[in-house]
């Protein structure tokens, strides 16, 4: 694979945020309750990591350091404002079940993380591609988090009837607890561990890479 | 010193080492400036859109009650809440509610405001729903109280608008707890409002089980009830209605 496709495909499945650094997973918790809301949540936070990963990069050489941090948190926000106006207007609905979570996207460690880790010392088109791939690493966690919850917890895929409920005249009895925050942590826990039986050379706690600092 | 065409300007400041005051000033304002505007764009643009949503949410959210509660269509009828009477304009003012008045945490409250009234065949008043809103704990919720004939009984409660702490006081969205107000008394025989949102251990007719862990937002549906039923709320309209209603 060219270094230029690594960029954007290693953080998916290598280097993926969530169970490589542990960051981002308190909207992990929050929004994963159905794979539509997962889906969602993942897209909002591709586009704000994307752009923010861009935008960053291309001013990196003119950002005084004391204020390097503003900077970039200014950025950010503005793009978490942009994306959150955009579901107020195009899937209401969806927005209102994300509630608080869009907004806190800004608080989403990945986001400054990558700012921080990778933006501000790489050109612009390496950065967005680091930002799409960081994005779809957390979207593919949030994805396969958010379908088994909503397949256990209510027998559904989507909104659509997987499993027949036992309410309903089926055999399928949804588990309470995959409705709860709780059942998120157990499923990351599961995926960390699954990934770091796969790559033991992960199972250290501290890495090289930048942005495990961060924290939430 | 800055030169007089622009471009060279611009060269002349990207070219100043980060560390001068001048850069950092410079960079940090057009950083501003350049995220507020793409805020702004958006908000303006997206305003009438997410407006539309709205009040559609609105308006869908009445209709499922509605239909809950029989499906009939409701006729919107403004009303002068001083005096109870209909109006057949709105002058647009508002009343300032002194401080003892106003337990919704309001400030004031519009002069003439619409209600719906479901009538059968013959005229006679089968619901009413009366829009209400008050503070809760972080936000301010917003709903629809349907009252039955008797103009005492609870039809239904329903909130459309409220940024309560989610997964808490933001359950009052929730159908299960709306449901818990079908029935509900809101006065005793004296007239005395009684209707509220208690801790645990809701009993008799004019009282709901809260939300655990949404104390304040339980206390401003109470609130707001009470002021929306009371004298400076629509009071003098339900007991306009009732005086109709036994004539």
């Amino acid at each position: 694979m060219s270094a230029r496709n690594r960029l954007w495909v290693d953080p998916i499945l290598v280097t993926n945020p969530v169970t490589l650094h542990v960051l981002g997973i308190c909207s992990a918790l929050a929004v994963t309750t159905s794979l539509d809301s997962a889906v969602v949540m993942s897209g909002a936070l591709i586009f704000v990591l994307s752009l923010s990963n861009a935008s960053i990069s291309l001013i990196r050489r003119h950002v005084p350091d004391p204020i390097r941090l503003i900077v970039q948190i200014t950025i950010i926000a503005s793009l978490v404002i942009v994306v959150d106006q955009l579901l107020q207007a195009l899937l209401f609905g969806m927005s209102r079940r994300l509630s608080v979570f869009v907004g806190l996207i800004v608080s989403n460690c990945i986001v400054l993380g990558r700012a921080e880790g990778f933006a501000i010392k790489n050109p612009p088109g390496a950065s967005l591609l680091d930002g799409l791939g960081n994005g779809l690493g957390y979207a593919l966690i949030l994805v396969i988090v958010g379908a088994v919850r909503e397949l256990l917890g209510a027998g559904t895929l989507m909104g659509v009837d997987v499993l027949p409920l036992d309410s309903d005249g089926g055999w399928f009895t949804p588990l309470e607890l995959f409705g709860l925050p709780p059942s998120a942590f157990f499923l990351l826990g599961v995926l960390v561990w699954i990934v770091r039986t796969l790559r033991p050379e992960q199972a250290e706690a501290v890495t090289e890479s930048p942005g495990t600092e961060a924290t939430r | 010193m800055p030169s007089a065409n622009p471009l060279r300007w611009w060269r002349d400041f990207l070219a100043l080492p980060n560390e001068r005051p001048a850069k950092t000033v410079g960079v940090a304002l057009l950083v501003a400036l350049v995220c507020s505007l793409l805020v702004s764009v958006t908000a303006v643009l997206l305003e009438p859109i997410r407006n539309l949503n709205r009040l559609e949410d609105r308006a869908s959210r009445m209709l499922g009650m509605l239909e809950f509660l029989g499906g009939r269509t409701p006729e919107a009828r403004a009303v002068d809440l001083a005096t109870g009477a209909y109006a057949d304009r709105d002058p647009g003012t508002r009343t300032a509610l002194p401080a003892d008045a106003d337990v919704a945490g309001l400030g004031s409250r519009e002069d003439v405001a619409a209600v719906f009234e479901v009538r059968d065949d013959q005229g006679r008043l089968e619901l009413v729903v009366l829009p209400v809103r008050g503070a809760g704990y972080q936000s301010t919720l917003e709903g629809y109280l349907a009252l039955e004939a008797d103009l005492n009984t609870v039809a239904a409660l329903t909130f459309y608008s409220q940024n309560e702490t989610p997964g808490v006081g933001a359950r009052i969205e929730e159908d299960t707890w709306q449901s818990l107000w079908r029935g509900k008394k809101v006065a005793d025989e004296d007239g005395a409002i009684l209707i509220a949102v208690v801790k645990g251990g809701a009993s008799g007719v004019h009282e709901v089980d809260g939300i655990s862990g949404a104390t304040k937002t339980g206390d401003g549906v109470t609130r707001l009830l009470r002021f929306w039923l009371g004298p400076d709320g629509y009071g003098p309209y339900l007991e306009r209605l009732g005086e109709e209603a036994r004539r």
